[in-house]
């Protein structure tokens, strides 16, 4: 079933692709591979999933202040996600693809959701963000 | 834009004071949006994290930023780089990387940033004061200068540190406010022994513990029946910075914005209450170790920087003794410590033992581990937590004396008496 869920554009931008959901907040810094696109961190439920090119859904990131950089990175490189969506603004993802739009024309579109909205997203298969901040998905 | 900027920050937007200090302030201005922050507010002294070597993006960052002509206006101070820049022949470091990470080492000096290469700038003149506002980077700094000095910054993400230190300015927001730094979680220490509290070793544990409970917010722990020394506390906020997004702690009694518990919360009630057994901290000490095995090919300390204090320490725990030849040795610090440590005749007993000393950098952020490193011990909760991501090796978190025994023996070896109440 499709269902569509209002999010707030934290960095403009399309995308649509498969879901990679978790509920558990992901450091880059030491969780996310940028040269394969490959979620490491081997305490993260998400761990060994390829995120490069999918709608990466997580609540936050956390841990280090070098996430920002590691998602920079992906982002130059093609291995980020094609979006991130959040519970709420992510400074630290937002940072990063800010950066990656002003300083090199670059960004990973994201949206933050609200917390019951996040949820929702548990059991979606694939997800479409537009560019005013909705979210289409379905199972 | 939403935020309102006074008339010197719309000057900066609208190049002014050159390009690099336009699109420093582009970047700051937005990000007080994303955070839906009404006011920009001033600085006085920024760490840099965004130094380290990551890849192209990184070093086109702060070369982009130089090339604009952008200089820091307030006291900025660099965290550790991706190159021990003198010393980096001495390990298997690729000589394309070296040349990469020590160009963006130059960008970020050619910015007006002070090359001190230290994750713990802490301990050096760089310290910040009670109550001042500063925009740090590196999570376990910024835990540490809001935590035990009583500093002011907000979690910093690379990048938006050297925007603010080119530009003076941060959303006023966050932990920069006094109203925003009162405890919401309660963490109670009960039953723990107190000789355990009193071991270095119980600090990177109880951190990684509090870090996982509390995740991005503010914990108050209760109960730490001891006088913890600043490295013992610069583990803790490691420690909660890694297993977490702790950006500040308090520990009652112990730190500055808590001389008592309702002081901690300001007045407010907990909001969650945690209560820390010995097997808590069993449990998460066990957490630190991922290998099931006892060999070990690299023994590490020095996350965050080893000090001097921690140099005098180990040194008397050396003597006399050799590691085996199977199992490195190494102490990550910054140039500053290494100095110290050498003018004060405490690293010839170090480098007796066959232990090397490796500056400006880290194990995390150098890709300096031999190829046949498969497991790494350490007395760090930092390096427990990313080895296994960052290097692809096991690990096991030991004590100063089990990592100092293990590398003697070759194989892991642990004293349990201390966790075995």
């Amino acid at each position: 079933m499709e269902r569509v869920i209002a999010g707030r554009v934290i960095v403009p931008g399309t995308a649509e692709g498969p879901v990679l959901y978790s509920n558990e907040p992901l450091s880059f810094w030491g969780g996310y591979d940028h040269a394969t696109g490959e979620v490491i961190d081997r305490r993260h439920p998400l761990s060994g999933a390829i995120a490069a090119g999918k709608i990466l859904v997580v609540p936050a990131s956390r841990g280090s202040s070098t996430t920002s950089a590691v998602l920079l990175e992906a982002a130059l490189a093609g291995t980020a996600p094609a979006a991130i969506i959040t519970a709420g603004p992510d400074r630290f993802l937002a940072l990063a693809s800010i950066v990656a739009e002003e300083v090199f024309g670059k960004p990973v579109p994201m949206v933050a959701v609200s917390a019951n909205d996040f949820r929702e997203l548990a059991g979606a298969g694939r997800a479409a963000l537009r560019a005013d901040g909705s979210v289409t998905f379905r199972g | 834009m939403t935020v309102a900027l006074t008339d010197s920050d719309q000057a900066l937007l609208a190049g002014e004071k050159g390009p690099g200090a336009r699109l420093a302030m582009s970047i700051v201005a937005r990000m007080a949006d994303v955070g839906g922050v009404a006011t920009l507010m001033d600085i006085t002294a920024a760490h840099i994290d965004s130094a380290i070597y990551l890849g192209e993006g990184s070093m086109a960052f702060a070369e982009r930023l130089a090339t604009l002509g952008g200089k820091v206006v307030v006291p900025s101070s660099l965290n550790v780089s991706g190159l021990d820049e003198h010393g980096w022949r001495d390990w298997p470091v690729p000589p394309a990387y070296a040349a990469n990470a020590q160009r963006q080492m130059v960008a970020y000096q050619a910015l007006g940033c002070a090359p001190i290469w230290t994750c713990a700038p802490y301990q050096t003149r760089h310290k910040p004061v009670f109550g001042q506002q500063v925009a740090w980077g590196e999570s376990n700094a910024i835990c540490f200068a809001n935590s035990v000095i009583g500093a002011r910054t907000e979690r910093y993400p690379d990048m938006l540190d050297i925007c603010a230190a080119l530009t003076g300015r941060v959303p006023a927001a966050g932990l920069h406010l006094e109203e925003n730094r009162g405890g919401q979680d309660l963490v109670r220490l009960v039953g723990i022994p107190a000789a355990l509290m009193r071991d270095d070793a119980f600090y990177p544990v109880l951190g990684h513990l509090v870090g996982k409970f509390a995740q991005e917010r503010i914990p108050v722990i209760e109960g730490l029946d001891a006088s913890p020394t600043e490295d013992q506390l610069k583990a803790l906020c490691a420690g909660t910075a890694c297993s977490g997004a702790v950006a500040l702690l308090h520990v009652v009694g112990v730190t500055p914005e808590a001389p008592t518990l309702e002081a901690a919360f300001r007045g407010w009630a907990p909001e969650r209450t945690l209560t820390v057994t010995l097997d808590d901290v069993r449990a998460a000490r066990r957490e630190l170790t991922t290998t099931v095995g006892t060999s070990v090919e690299l023994v590490a300390l020095g996350s965050p920087h080893f000090s001097i204090a921690e140099f005098r320490a180990l040194v008397p725990q050396l003597a006399g003794r050799r590691r085996h030849p199977g199992t490195e040795f190494m102490i990550t610090t910054s140039r500053i410590m290494a100095a110290l440590a050498r003018a004060d005749g405490l690293l010839d007993p170090i480098e007796a033992f066959g232990a090397r000393i490796s500056v400006d950098a880290c194990i995390l952020t150098m890709p300096m581990l031999s190829p046949t490193t498969r497991t790494v011990m350490t007395n760090s909760a930092k390096y427990a937590y990313y080895t296994p991501g960052l290097l692809g090796a096991a690990v096991a978190f030991g004590s100063t004396a089990d990592c100092i025994e293990s590398a003697v023996a070759g194989r892991i070896i642990r004293d349990e008496s201390a966790w075995n109440g």
